[in-house]
């Protein structure tokens, strides 16, 4: 990307703003602080949808959570280069086919692009809570080990 | 039914403060609303109907209302963020049509320049919004939704910062005829490139200003307009809707005024051709070349080419907007853009815009507007107006 910082951008771990608390949001913060990343699928239409919804947003069918794959690729992103530290907002589209708001983290800001492959990476809030992050999978390499948190 | 033809746009105020940090919200509201009354030569017993959204101090159109002293038989506090005074119009216009107020307020103000509130800061978290627990920790301001929207396009219909650019470098050149506007200075594309980067791939200089201030529209039926000694304005159409992240199946490049603009339009009845003047509401250079083309200006992924090389500049380009300078230069008061949409549509058709800026023969022009937030959730709203 052009005109932006070239200070990486970290993950951040420990310092991404906590997110409210919700009934509707709990069981995902439960499964996310043992490392998994849950979705919602519909039972009645069968279509997987982002943010999660006790009830589809596009039938109003009951839904049930589902552990995703945490990969997906860069729909669109930005750079704040003006922001310490300098960080991303993104939109990610999984592997599953939703698309989700997001950060990609631990990244140098002039190697992103739309259409990247990425991978999930749990980044903690300040109260602790593994807020879903994404990291570049290296091109044509393994990919980059997962971050412990 | 139909609206078309059954109100008038007779009073329009746009407050020429910029910064205003001693005053009270209330008082901008109140000193718009007189502005405009004053304007379409009405009084404050006149009015019957009073619009307002969220600027308004205290609880809907409550507050506002009382301290007004009104006496109203219709209220109406629809909220779709910067775009909502242009759906006013139309709710007016609606209301008058259904017999239901004879004078309809519609009024806005605020300062954001005073108290610091800009489009970079994050936005306060609304713990019960049901976007809340997925979204704060990413601070998904107003200035980065739109960013990606910007990225998105460009990636797709290769749209360049450039052409990005020549929005901004068509409001500074209206902007310097207005001696009310906060930016009268005309910049160059390389200008606006070589501003500091906010979010990108948009710079400081395609973001709108943050200015104090307000603005307030008088609508009245068409027998109290031919009683009043101004120009006749007439409300022709108008179309409103809402976009937003569609549960995951996310475009970015497009708005809801792909439903709105069409919808004003046809009810209308004239098409984007016929426009001689466009208010388009340009919270971000990106905010305007996206609704150029949902409007049907342009075709889809046009817009970039559409809007380069002072296209938009009164007297040379072919379509002439935001003559006042626009959100980008003159005014964007409580960092909501909308109304001085309207009232800069409602100058052109008087015939009462800046000479340097006027539009020849104008009799048809359309205001539109995105309120909150481009890239995850916005309302659009669509009008057209026509002087008779």
């Amino acid at each position: 990307m052009s005109g932006v910082s070239s200070t990486r951008i970290p993950l951040r771990d420990g310092d991404w703003p906590d997110p409210p608390a919700s009934p509707e949001a709990a069981p995902f913060w439960a499964a996310a602080r043992e490392g998994r990343f849950l979705l919602r699928r519909c039972t009645a239409c069968g279509k997987a949808h982002w943010y999660p919804r006790t009830l589809c947003p596009f039938c109003l069918g009951e839904t049930a959570w589902e552990e995703a794959s945490g990969e997906g690729t860069i729909y669109s992103v930005t750079v704040l280069p003006r922001e310490d530290p300098v960080r991303t907002v993104a939109y990610v589209t999984l592997a599953e086919g939703p698309t989700m708001l997001t950060s990609v983290v631990a990244c140098d800001p002039h190697a992103l692009a739309i259409g990247q492959p990425v991978r999930l990476v749990f980044a903690r809030s300040r109260n602790g809570t593994p807020v879903p992050c994404f990291r570049l999978v290296a091109a044509g390499g393994p990919p980059e080990p997962a971050l412990s948190w | 039914m139909t609206i078309h033809g059954r109100a008038h746009l007779v009073g329009a105020y746009e407050h020429p403060t910029r910064k205003a940090p001693d005053k009270s919200v209330a008082q901008l509201h109140a000193e718009s609303a007189a502005g405009a009354l004053a304007d379409a030569g009405l009084t404050k017993d006149d009015v019957d109907g009073y619009f307002c959204a969220g600027d308004a101090p205290g609880l809907g159109p409550l507050a506002m209302a009382d301290y007004l002293n009104l006496r109203l038989r219709h209220l109406d506090s629809t909220d779709i963020g910067g775009a909502s005074y242009i759906a006013h119009v139309a709710h007016a216009a609606q209301a008058i049509a259904m017999g239901r107020c004879n004078v309809a307020l519609i009024t806005l103000a605020g300062r954001p320049r005073s108290a610091g509130h800009s489009g970079t800061a994050a936005r306060p978290v609304i713990a019960d919004a049901p976007d809340s627990p997925w979204e704060t920790p990413f601070g998904p301001t107003t200035v980065n939704l739109y960013a990606m929207c910007a990225r998105r396009h460009m990636h797709e219909f290769a749209t360049t910062a450039e052409q990005l650019a020549w929005i901004k470098v068509a409001a500074s050149h209206h902007a310097q005829h207005n001696p009310d506007a906060m930016l009268r200075d005309v910049v160059t594309v390389e200008d606006v490139l070589a501003s500091p980067m906010v979010a990108d791939p948009l710079h400081r200089l395609d973001c709108c200003v943050v200015s104090d201030g307000g603005g307030a529209l008088v609508v009245a039926r068409p027998e109290i307009a031919r009683s009043l000694r101004r120009p006749l304005i007439r409300v022709m159409g108008a179309g409103e809707a809402h976009k937003g992240q569609g549960g995951g199946e996310v475009d970015l490049t497009y708005s809801a005024a792909r439903v709105s603009g069409p919808a004003a339009f046809a009810e209308a009845g004239v098409t984007p051709a016929d426009i001689k003047y466009a208010s388009v509401y340009d919270s971000f250079t990106i905010t305007v070349l996206m609704q150029l083309e949902d409007l049907g200006f342009c075709g889809k992924g046009q817009g970039g080419r559409f809007v380069a090389d002072g296209n938009l500049i009164s007297g040379t380009g072919r379509l002439p907007v935001n003559t006042d300078g626009g959100g980008l230069c003159n005014n964007h008061p409580a960092n909501r853009g909308g109304i001085t949409k309207v009232i800069e549509a409602v100058r052109q058709l008087r015939g009462e815009a800046h000479p340097a800026v006027q539009v020849r023969n104008c009799d048809l022009a359309v205001a539109t507007g995105i309120g909150g937030l481009l890239g995850s959730r916005h309302g659009a709203a669509t009008l057209i107006l026509g002087r008779e």
